[in-house]
């Protein structure tokens, strides 16, 4: 299908406009302006911020700098986590610009990792898909690839390169196509109302009896009480990217399309309904445009009521 | 293990569970689903632990895993730890040891390889 890779490149190009300020209990010499950005949603918050901190320490005195990190009302926000993810789990409802808050002081060690520097990002990326790969091809296409391949997927992602990264990341879509699919589907279920990380497990994209696995087939699986009983409203979203693909699709469609540069299908389950007014932003692509197959319309009409 | 550090949670298979401040009787429970098998391997020059399987809750972070092995090997603080599965792959340290279980644990068990260095890419 050749409108099929248009899905990815509006996947990698997806931005969310954000304005970060710094945190009001933070020293500073003269008042802090706060900074906006458009960041990518499949990219990490310490690996896009080089700005943003450079901004702030403008005001600031370098003895009251310490490590950078970052909270939405109150969340301290993981950057190990795609921007995406953070944003569709912790932020979903609000107004844009997405309001972050900086903060340079009270690092919160036992909510997030620390990040001293972008090699961090780096090792955590490259390990993410080695980990999918371990899932998809029992590791052999990334243990094939050389050091410098695995540093083209690195670079792609870290200057924003799609067909760089493209380039080198359609060897990890790749499958047997008498096996309609990978071994396991890479895939992580986000809950808002769970303290539990993500749901992760074994699952396969095709059904022992030949039939294909679909989103709803998973989700049915891992957590039946994110989809509504019949004649029942909707309890939960499952959203992929900011929008909520129709529980039919294909998963291995989802996971060769709307997986995230990590190579994990990131789904995010929560209570309520983005609003509306963000129906247009959550993907690059204007509206004019043919909207994916198989994906929900949502994205683009925007919800009822 | 001395009496002042902290004790672990984990217990050797080998013996009996201590005892927990739960009422259930721990001599019926074979083993709980809450627990999982860990085999723990060193790599390069890291050393060796005696006891190598252990029975960890699913819940377990890798961090927290980490920093288990880190007291029991009596490794100075500033000794950094890397945990592998499949000689492959760190995964991030707040992950779950069940999550990893469930996806790339065999025979019951799931191997995890430390090193006091970067042992794979």
């Amino acid at each position: 299908m050749a409108d099929d890779k248009d899905v990815l490149r509006d996947v990698w190009f997806g931005r969310i406009p954000t304005s970060f300020t710094l945190n009001q209990d933070e020293v500073t010499e003269r008042e802090a302006e706060p900074y906006y950005l458009l960041l990518p949603r499949v990219s990490y918050l310490t690996l896009v911020t080089d700005k943003v901190k450079k901004h702030f320490l403008k005001v600031m005195r370098a003895e009251d700098v310490e490590e950078m990190w970052f909270e939405y009302e109150g969340t301290p926000l993981k950057w190990h986590y795609p921007i995406g993810v953070l944003f569709d789990l912790h932020a979903s409802n609000t107004v844009l610009p997405w309001s972050i808050t900086v903060h340079f002081k009270n690092f919160p060690d036992s909510d997030l990792l620390h990040c001293p520097s972008s090699s961090v990002v780096e090792a955590h990326f490259m390990s993410s898909i080695k980990e999918a790969d371990a899932l998809k091809h029992k590791s052999q296409v990334v243990n094939d690839m050389q050091k410098k391949d695995h540093k083209q997927l690195w670079m792609g992602l870290q200057n924003d390169k799609f067909d760089q990264f493209w380039a080198m990341n359609r060897k990890l879509m790749e499958y047997p196509t008498e096996e309609g699919g990978f071994r396991y589907i890479p895939f992580r279920i986000y809950q808002t109302m769970s303290d539990r990380p993500f749901i992760q497990r074994l699952f396969r994209p095709v059904s022992p009896e030949g039939n294909v696995h679909t989103l709803g087939d998973l989700m049915k699986e891992m957590d039946p009480a994110a989809l509504p009983n019949d004649g029942e409203p909707k309890r939960y979203q499952v959203v992929i990217h900011g929008i909520e693909p129709l529980l039919e699709t294909p998963l291995q469609w989802l996971s060769e399309h709307l997986s995230h540069p990590d190579n994990f299908l990131h789904i995010c389950e929560s209570h309520n309904p983005p609003s509306p007014v963000l129906s247009s932003v959550y993907i690059s692509t204007p509206p004019t445009t043919t909207p994916p197959l198989l994906l929900s319309e949502d994205l683009f009409i925007g919800r009822e009521g | 293990m001395s009496d002042n550090a902290e004790s672990p949670t984990e217990t050797q298979k080998e013996e009996s569970q201590p005892p927990t401040d739960d009422s259930t009787t721990n001599e019926e429970k074979k083993k709980s689903d809450l627990k999982i098998d860990v085999l723990l391997k060193a790599v390069g020059d890291t050393p060796i632990m005696k006891t190598k399987k252990w029975a960890v809750d699913r819940g377990r972070t890798l961090q927290s895993l980490s920093q288990f092995i880190s007291r029991f090997l009596k490794l100075d603080a500033n000794e950094q730890l890397f945990i592998y599965v499949n000689q492959s792959f760190a995964p991030s340290p707040d992950q779950d040891v069940g999550v990893l279980f469930d996806c790339f644990g065999s025979d019951g068990k799931l191997v995890l390889h430390y090193c006091k260095s970067q042992a794979w890419g």
